[in-house]
């Protein structure tokens, strides 16, 4: 038996894949290992109900935004409160600049280094900085694309990063007027340079059709939540899932009963979860979500230049879901089009800003489950609390999880099309990576953005000799 | 009056007024974390050490010491900035001093302390002690983790709201503050419910309930106003 073991880098953490030939040279088995552990769920136990933002906000520095709405989410149902509808939309607005933030992110420094250069380009300058040399204004974009979505956090939350701002009840403090004129002012560029962006994946997602076909296509369930008339939603709604024709397969399911309809197995040589669909058992009942799924999921975006992407991007599957992962960023950009339109909708809005924004409680219920859509998938906090609002449990589900088991079996289609038992190529390496990235998982920090990429690669022959060993430096 | 010399500036300080006292009156600045205005000194966290020349160099509280004719006092030199950061690193490996999700962060003594004094790192292994967070109190909680043991909640308690609710229990590092002589704090019959511990307290281990990070502002200088408002027979 051969082994190859690939050390996953340009994703937020450490992970490792590993791909066991037999001895036909056939690729026997390939898996995805995250691993690191963290312990959020054990050293929260004993702590208060209002710090659990702040402590889960300090889960990722990408994404700190939807776990601390997520938690305030949870805070909210053991309150037993609904905020006051101006909390609300200022919290629905701070994820939505987390969704352009963050998939901005994604596209511009992560990915589009692979999509614009080339897989098979030098390493050396198959990062943001060879691509700031090689396109200048797509780079220049990428960060100010970016910058514009952590002006939104920081506008509601002080910080560009972890604000301590949306608490159990509420938000701490409402959007200033120069703020909201602010944020409006650079929106006209903020939505020019998503646009251009969507414009050249659209022109140059046919160079990559090898790409398109092995990255993680397959058929599978999609889940997400939907708001009304099953409208894209990202903060609140109902869950859906969807099958790889786009029929409904479970709809209107209340969020906070996710274990009634989403199984979690354990495997020994991961440190992530394996969450599935119960009705189809383990691991049959393989899901994806972010915002692949949530495109899939939704009958309509709902606003204009939203919905016309949206058309152009069922009609790639014919009205199906569109199964291949690579689409994940496709789908980022049509996202992000989205989220603009509506932060444009909300600062429009005159109640965004009032000055209440947050509703007084004690503890009335012992538990509450927090959901909502963060930008790479749906994401659950559920807290059990003492009388004294004290954590005595908490589960979470984070939305990189849910995509494990696709991610696993992405793994496995790139190593059996790109893989020539002989050799370790550099571009099969970089598609191993590349496929694990469309999912942009979160596993913790962005190393890669400072042009990093060490890489190490051994394979191993059958009675354990070393046959070909490969490393790349920082 | 008293005359005397801190950090080679000559000072005149009022009999039975301590050195801190002179000192502050001079503008000479001394850090202090167990201190409080209108409270008895007890100079138990030993930042407030300053060094007499004429007493061979002995170290000495300034706040707990009274001020006496001719003392040379050094407040401020290189190897009382050493002391006074070991001794911080001492507070900070004791517990679990975790500033980015704590109610206090950005409003805390010791957080500003480790900051005018450049404890920038621990060097001493962290004990990580297991401690309860008590929030069985309507209105306020305790979390024993923040806790530096400078006892300005049981001094304010005692000497200020004459409830005695607070004390200590146990020795050494192993100590605790407790209320009445170890009842959950919502269950204390002497509690008045006054916040005057939580007013005092330097850090977040005494907080509000309902308090989100970095939103409990403390107003230690109440319980001085309070003292002095108050009606003398």
């Amino acid at each position: 038996m051969r082994e190859i073991k690939v050390p996953v880098t340009r994703i937020e953490g450490h992970g490792l894949i590993t791909i066991v030939l037999g001895r036909d040279r056939k690729v026997s088995r390939a898996r995805f290992h995250v691993t690191e552990g963290r312990g959020f769920e054990r050293f929260c136990q004993g702590r208060t109900l209002w710090e659990m933002p702040g402590i889960t906000a300090r889960i990722c520095g990408i994404c700190p935004v939807s776990h601390l709405l997520c938690s305030a989410k949870a805070g909210d149902a053991i309150l037993a409160v609904r905020p006051p509808h101006p909390a609300d939309k200022l919290r629905r607005l701070m994820n939505l600049g987390q969704f352009v933030e963050s998939h901005a992110l994604s596209f511009f420094h992560l990915s589009s280094p692979d999509l614009i250069l080339g897989w098979d380009s030098d390493p050396k300058a198959r990062n943001v900085f060879g691509l700031a040399a090689a396109h200048p204004q797509l780079a220049l974009d990428g960060i100010r694309l970016r910058a514009y979505g952590q002006e939104i956090i920081s506008a509601l939350g002080e910080k560009r990063v972890h604000p301590a701002w949306a608490v159990p009840g509420g938000v701490r403090a409402p959007l200033t007027p120069a703020a909201r004129d602010r944020l409006a002012a650079k929106l006209p560029e903020a939505m020019r340079i998503a646009q251009d962006a969507l414009s050249l994946y659209e022109d140059t997602m046919g160079n990559w059709a090898d790409e398109v076909a092995t990255f993680g296509n397959f058929p599978s369930l999609f889940m997400s939540l939907v708001g009304e008339e099953g409208a894209w939603e990202h903060y609140e709604g109902r869950i859906r899932f969807v099958d790889a024709e786009r029929r409904i397969v479970a709809d209107g399911l209340d969020p906070a009963r996710y274990p009634e309809y989403i199984g979690e197995a354990v495997e020994g040589w991961s440190y992530l979860k394996f969450p599935y669909f119960q009705r189809d058992g383990y691991p049959d009942g393989l899901y994806r979500v972010g915002p692949l799924a949530r495109l899939n999921c939704c009958d309509r975006i709902g606003t204009r230049r939203a919905d016309e992407a949206l058309g152009r991007f069922r009609s790639i599957a014919g009205g199906k879901a569109v199964t291949s992962s690579f689409h994940y960023h496709y789908a980022r950009l049509i996202e992000i089009v989205a989220a603009l339109e509506r932060v444009e909708a909300y600062l429009d809005d005159p109640e965004i800003l009032s000055p209440r924004v947050r509703a007084e409680a004690g503890v009335n219920e012992l538990e509450g489950v927090g959901v909502h859509e963060a930008p790479r998938g749906t994401l659950f906090h559920h807290y059990w609390v003492n009388e004294d609002g004290i954590l005595e449990r908490v589960n979470l589900i984070v939305s990189t999880g849910h995509n494990n088991l696709a991610m696993n079996r992405t793994v496995a289609q790139i190593a059996h099309h790109y893989l020539d038992g002989a050799k370790v190529t550099e571009g099969l390496l970089n598609r191993l990576e590349g496929g694990i990235r469309a999912y942009d998982p979160c596993l913790s920090c962005s190393v890669h953005a400072a042009g990093r990429m060490p890489l190490r690669v051994v394979l191993v022959g059958p009675d354990g000799e070393v046959l070909d060993e490969k490393v790349r430096d920082a | 009056m008293i005359n005397l010399r801190i950090d080679d500036t000559p000072v005149q300080a009022e009999p039975n007024s301590t050195i801190l006292t002179a000192a502050r009156a001079a503008g000479i600045r001394i850090p202090t974390l167990c201190h409080l205005d209108a409270l008895r000194p007890v100079g138990a966290c030993r930042l407030c050490l300053v060094e007499v020349r004429n007493w061979n160099g002995r170290l000495v509280p300034a706040c707990a010491t009274p001020v006496q004719e001719g003392l040379d006092v050094v407040a401020n030199s290189d190897r009382l900035a050493s002391l006074r950061r070991t001794i911080l690193e001492l507070l900070f490996a004791e517990r679990n001093h975790i500033c980015a999700f704590c109610v206090s962060n950005g409003h805390c003594e010791l957080q500003d302390l480790a900051t005018e004094l450049g404890m920038d790192h621990v060097t001493f292994p962290y004990r990580f002690p297991a401690l309860a967070v008590d929030a069985s109190h309507a209105k306020f909680g305790i979390d024993h983790n923040r806790c530096v043991l400078c006892g300005r909640c049981v001094r304010a308690c005692a000497e200020v709201e004459g409830a005695f609710t607070w004390g200590f229990a146990g020795r050494g590092v192993h100590t605790l503050v407790d209320a009445d002589l170890g009842e959950p704090w919502g269950e204390s019959e002497t509690c008045t419910g006054c916040g005057k511990c939580v007013q005092a307290c330097p850090t977040g281990a005494l907080f509000e309930k309902g308090k989100a990070t970095a939103e409990q502002v403390k107003r230690p200088a109440l319980l001085a106003d309070v003292t002095q408002r108050r009606p003398r027979a």
